[in-house]
């Protein structure tokens, strides 16, 4: 912090580089994320006009139309989905996390490196191999051919398990980066501590280990759960088109079916469940009170 | 080794599941056999063909033409930010506002960013492919900053400026030169991050100037290659190298 006690000059001079700093960046943000959001949450209440675009009017309609049955059902399907692949996220993560935090020091860089590695690759391209392993005449069915646990082909893609697991495969380096984070910085003496006050391991993990990592696990459940939401190209590429999801509508109507109201809507539910969620995970945070809830 | 005991088996297991399918595809990039599922015999034709194809050559430029530009813009104002928030601002809703480009849902950005371009007039193409990944490239690059700013001590600078050095110089002379790892690897994971998105890109190009990834995805839709194969082979080989590039930039040691 530059010292503002100083002449008039310099209090000036702060004020002045405060402004060509911050000024540009958050400027672009607010231009570029801040406002376009900002159309989205006024365009929820517009009507649409008959080619895409809105007339200037207010309306609720949209709001309306996302409570019919068949957009009900995508939204619950989505939402079953999503919390699938959370939830085995979440069962692999934590003691795939657990592993690398128990590691030698020198290791564990390493090791954290080779989970994140996949994620900063190209999107299609690891959803585009399970292609590769799931198809028909796929390496997963000759395999098990060869084998000879089934006499014929299973039908792996297009279906939801195959989407389940498109996005656990593109999602789990999201959950185990916060968990690792903050086993890493957790105080293994606490554990000691219980133990030798006699809790056996079982009592120890769930008094001790598990609540001090339940911010970061409910972190890592945000980042895998919301993506898995606003996802259409695993539900497409993976599910053949079969498995509907709130992204693929979204989708729809701004390209397709040029109901930009109603997509915002359907967007808005996804900026939603991501604002709701990081509420509530501040909220147990701090119940919490290990005075850090970005672990 | 201090014994991870049963844990190596969930941690080996994982490794597995992340890198095989990344391996069949590699391994099937070499694949003689103009289908898909069957292997006859080591080749690299497919690279060869790569080469040839005009519409992937295409956006190759499309997207580096993109990349390279999002990574300058989003390097300075990532870097000017991250200065500025750590240095002159002591207020959290301006450090989590910076970050949300970051971890807002890449498709609620592209429809509102489609949304904001049609409702202005704005015609679309790369010029708003790379106005859109600025913006969360601005903010992967202002949290690796941040996170070196604070291991830096701010009295270099203000040293700097007690003997008289302008603004200007004690900026380009210490304040850059020490955070420069960080900038370099925020730099590289823009780049990546630009090279590889997808999503933003569908909604904010324009359709004459396809980035490879809209062009990777029209080829996936209607089904296996080999030539994707290939092509999938060279973008891993460029992200890890640059991801892993980034990462040694970071490293604690790096210190000053």
């Amino acid at each position: 912090m530059p010292v503002v006690h100083g002449s008039g000059a310099r209090r000036r001079r702060t004020r002045a580089s405060r402004a060509i700093y911050l000024g540009p960046g958050l400027l672009y943000i607010t231009l570029f994320m801040a406002i376009p959001m900002g159309f989205i949450l006024s365009y929820a209440f517009l009507e649409k006009a008959p080619y895409g675009g809105v007339r200037l009017s207010f309306s609720l309609d949209s709001f309306t139309r996302a409570l019919e049955p068949v957009y009900v059902s995508v939204l619950e399907n989505t939402l079953l989905i999503a919390s699938i692949t959370t939830l085995l996220a979440l069962v692999i993560g934590y003691p795939v996390a657990y592993a690398i935090a128990k590691l030698p020091p020198k290791w564990r860089t390493v090791a954290v490196i080779l989970v994140v590695l996949p994620f900063w690759s190209n999107f299609l391209i690891r959803t585009y191999a399970w292609i590769l392993l799931l198809n028909s005449e796929g390496i997963m069915n000759k395999g098990l051919l060869a084998v000879g646990v089934i006499d014929h082909p299973l039908a792996l893609l297009y279906t939801r398990e195959a989407v389940i697991l498109g996005l656990l495969y593109a999602y789990l380096p999201l959950m185990i980066l916060p968990l690792y984070a903050s086993m890493e910085r957790l105080d293994w003496s606490l554990l000691e501590a219980a133990r030798n006050l006699g809790a056996g391991r079982a009592r120890a993990f769930v008094d001790v280990t598990f609540p001090l990592t339940l911010p970061a696990a409910m972190i890592g459940a945000i980042f895998v759960f919301v993506p898995s939401v606003g996802n259409f190209i695993v539900p497409e590429l993976l599910g053949g088109g079969k498995t509907v999801m709130v992204g693929n509508l979204v989708r729809d109507q701004f390209l397709k079916a040029r109901d930009w109201p109603f997509g915002s809507v359907l967007a808005l539910t996804m900026v939603g469940f991501l604002v709701l969620l990081f509420a509530v995970q501040g909220y147990v945070a701090r119940r919490i009170n290990i005075g850090d809830s970005r672990a | 080794m201090r014994s991870i005991g049963w844990l190596r088996v969930p941690l080996l297991l994982t490794y597995a599941f992340l890198y095989i399918p990344i391996a069949v595809v590699v391994v099937m990039s070499f694949n003689a056999s103009k289908m898909p599922f069957n292997w006859t015999g080591l080749s690299l034709k497919w690279y060869g063909a790569l080469f040839h194809d005009e519409v992937i050559r295409e956006g190759f430029t499309n997207t580096m033409i993109v990349a390279v530009g999002a990574t300058v813009i989003a390097t300075i104002l990532g870097t000017l930010l991250a200065i500025g928030l750590s240095r002159y601002t002591k207020s959290a809703i301006l450090q989590a506002y910076a970050l949300t480009p970051a971890i807002v849902p890449d498709l609620a950005l592209a429809i509102g960013l489609l949304v904001m371009f049609s409702f202005v007039g704005m015609t679309v193409g790369l010029h708003s492919v790379l106005l859109a990944h600025v913006v969360f490239g601005l903010a992967f690059v202002a949290a690796v900053v941040t996170a070196r700013i604070g291991q830096v001590d701010p009295s270099l600078e203000e040293a700097s400026q007690d003997l008289g050095a302008s603004a200007w110089s004690t900026f380009f002379r210490i304040t850059v030169p020490t955070l420069l790892p960080a900038i370099v690897a925020g730099a590289l994971l823009v780049f990546t991050l630009s090279l590889d998105e997808f999503v933003i890109a569908f909604f904010t190009d324009g359709p004459s100037t396809p980035t490879l990834p809209i062009v990777i995805y029209s080829m996936v839709r209607f089904g296996v290659t080999p030539e994707i194969n290939a092509l999938a082979a060279i973008l891993l080989l460029v992200s890890f190298t640059v991801v892993i590039a980034a990462q040694r930039m970071t490293r604690p040691r790096d210190l000053t």
